[in-house]
């Protein structure tokens, strides 16, 4: 990656490398000259295009911002926000046109010059003024363009204080606006994000229940006296399960995890008038005596996600503990002992970082409840095929277009597991596949009597040369493996081939340390290896079994 | 030369040591920027910080720029000890 800064970045860039060695990042960067920022970034014969990063970051400090003010003409005070934004359109234009990259801005902390007192929140021309709108305007900008990205320092000084974040003698002495202290949390802060574009993030929130979620032991002390709304401290709690509830309306899983009786367990979510969260916010509910860690084993292979992408929250430190010791790739948060601090604490933990957000995130969890139904009827088949046709699955093949394309890009951004060569992209790099000629484009939808599991598949298959067409990208979300999908895609992608005249499929298998299951996905489909390659021919593939019909529509590639 | 000095002498001599990831550093109250090698600006930024660090205090922005020698950075601590 790039840092460009109009500041010393020096220290910034140390913080940033070691801090990558953290988030399992062993980053090389690029660190432009001192405010060299516009020559950089405008010269496309300059190093940094040389080094063609993948992230650049772009750090312009409010102090330098401040100074540009400073200069200007009375009149032209209040133009700052604008033009500043017209700079920030024209380094990203610039940097879009000439690189594959992702771009991440420092936005700006406040400096308050206190030249107007409050008055500077109710006249234009004031620096605090143009810095707020600023702040606002390139929210705005970032909304609407992809591979633009804010990293919010502005809320690290918040939280941290301005005189922990900057420190003015050494700033006069160096032209270093961030203290060194604060670097770790900068560093950090930035590392999530980029650790989030990457497909690195949390899916799934496992709580515990008794002082956890609610005040008291509902097994002991009975749904009467439970902290919840108005009783005790019953505030702390309202307010901890409406964070919760808006991680789950975000796309966050939801899971129980306790120590109890099942029923007992239940019996606040259906009974008591105060509880935020409702038994259907939650995809699974472990209420048993089991240790925690069989427990959180079970949810995991239920939801079929990483543990790396899990958080469990619980007050009581040895269970803590515990669960740490057995599973560590969960992150497992010291909940602090007054439940008064939970919120700020893991506000500060910044665990819930995300990249990217689609409308099937918000659904989520009721797609992992029918799941959970599914399975529980699969039992009644003795027959797997005769469990399959009573799905009556459906399939919706398209191409991509601007309207599944944030989808298709976050399904590659996020498959691991089944992902056969696990490429990552962009938003307008699936833009720009759906328009090129080289390049054929499949998404693929499943539902079921059950519901819709929207967008579950995607296929991207390059033209090697007229004999042969190379699966650029096969992935899969793991919802619905074992569904008979992929024979479903064979069928459709090898009659696709067929038509368009080739006469091999090309496939290829890309370890990585997370998609084991699909080593012998090509083997299983009846490719044959060549070297490193899986070769099928098309020209007399019969369709193999399976039961999933596909929904009309006017399928056509360009 | 007090006791005090000696210690924060000591002091500077450790962080050096750490900065400078070099355990053969001496240096004594003479000792100038030119006579270590790798003491540059940044490495100038960080002892500042850490020796604010550990005797809590603050320097002013005309301190950081006028030391000559280490002896002044002691006169420096020193006189914010007192």
């Amino acid at each position: 990656m790039a840092v460009l800064g109009d500041t010393a970045t020096q220290f910034l860039v140390q913080a940033l490398r070691g801090t990558g060695f953290d988030f399992g990042f062993d980053l090389i960067i690029f660190e432009a000259d001192f405010d060299q920022i516009e020559r950089q970034v405008f010269d496309t014969a300059s190093e940094l295009y040389k080094f063609n990063p993948e992230v650049v970051i772009i750090f312009q400090s409010t102090h330098k911002l401040l100074n540009k003010f400073n200069k200007l003409e009375i009149k032209q005070y209040n133009t700052l926000a604008d033009n500043q934004l017209k700079l920030i359109d024209n380094i990203y234009q610039a940097l879009i046109r000439d690189l594959k990259t992702k771009i991440i801005f420092y936005n700006y902390p406040e400096v308050n010059d206190s030249v107007f007192g409050n008055f500077a929140n109710k006249t234009d021309s004031s620096f605090l003024f143009q810095l707020r709108k600023l702040n606002y305007e390139v929210m705005q900008y970032a909304s609407k363009h992809t591979d633009f990205y804010l990293c919010d320092i502005s809320s690290i000084q918040n939280q941290a204080g301005k005189s922990t974040m900057f420190q003015p003698s050494i700033y006069i002495n160096s032209e270093i606006v961030l203290s060194i202290d604060i670097l770790p949390y900068i560093a950090s802060r930035n590392l999530e994000l980029i650790s989030a574009l990457y497909g690195k993030f949390k899916k799934c929130l496992i709580l515990d229940l008794d002082n956890t979620i609610w005040g008291g032991i509902i097994g002991d002390d009975g749904i009467e006296n439970i902290e919840i709304g108005n009783l005790g401290i019953g505030k702390a709690f309202t307010e901890f399960q409406y964070w919760i509830k808006k991680l789950k309306n975000r796309g966050i899983i939801l899971a129980v995890c306790s120590k109890n009786k099942e029923s007992v367990a239940k019996e606040p979510f259906e009974k008591h008038p105060e509880m935020v969260l409702h038994i259907d916010d939650f995809a699974v509910f472990m209420a048993n005596w089991e240790n925690k860690v069989h427990n959180i084993r079970q949810i995991q292979s239920i939801l079929n996600i990483g543990f790396d992408s899990m958080v469990f929250l619980d007050d009581n430190p040895s269970e803590r503990n515990l669960v740490k010791e057995n599973i560590p790739e969960i992150v497992v948060p010291d909940l602090p002992e007054d439940p008064a601090d939970y919120l700020e604490y893991l506000y500060a933990l910044n665990l819930f970082e995300i990249a990217s957000i689609s409308n099937e995130d918000t659904d989520r969890t009721k797609q992992y409840q029918l799941e959970t139904l599914r399975t529980e009827i699969k039992k009644s088949f003795i027959n797997e095929d005769e469990f399959l046709k009573s799905l009556k699955m459906m399939s919706l093949v398209l191409p991509f277009n601007k309207f599944n394309a944030p989808r298709v890009a976050q399904l590659t951004q996020r498959s691991n597991q089944f992902n056969l060569r696990t490429i990552r992209y962009t938003e307008k790099e699936i833009e720009s596949i759906s328009l090129s000629k080289e390049f054929y484009s499949f998404s693929f939808t499943l539902e079921d009597k059950f519901g819709d599991n929207g967008l579950i598949c995607i296929i991207i298959l390059r033209e090697m040369d007229e004999i042969n067409l190379f699966i650029d990208t096969w992935l899969m979300s793991c919802r619905v493996i074992n569904r008979g999908v992929e024979n479903f895609v064979l069928n459709t992608i090898g009659q696709f081939a067929r038509e368009k005249g080739f006469t091999n499929l090309i496939g290829e298998f890309i370890k990585t340390g997370k998609n084991e299951m699909v080593k012998d996905h090509y083997l299983n489909l009846g490719f044959k290896q060549k070297d490193k390659l899986w070769i099928l021919n098309v020209t007399d593939l019969k369709n193999k079994k399976c039961f999933i019909n596909s929904k009309e529509n006017g399928f056509e590639q360009n | 030369m007090d006791l005090n000095r000696i210690d924060i002498l000591e002091q500077l001599n450790k962080i050096f040591v750490e900065l400078l990831d070099n355990e053969e550093i001496r240096i004594d109250e003479k000792t100038t920027q030119n006579d270590v090698e790798g003491w540059d600006s940044l490495i100038h930024i960080h002892l500042v910080v850490a020796l604010e660090k550990h005797y809590k205090i603050r320097f002013t922005s005309k301190e950081i720029q006028s030391w000559t020698n280490a002896g002044e950075i002691i006169n420096s601590v020193l006189s914010r000890l007192l």
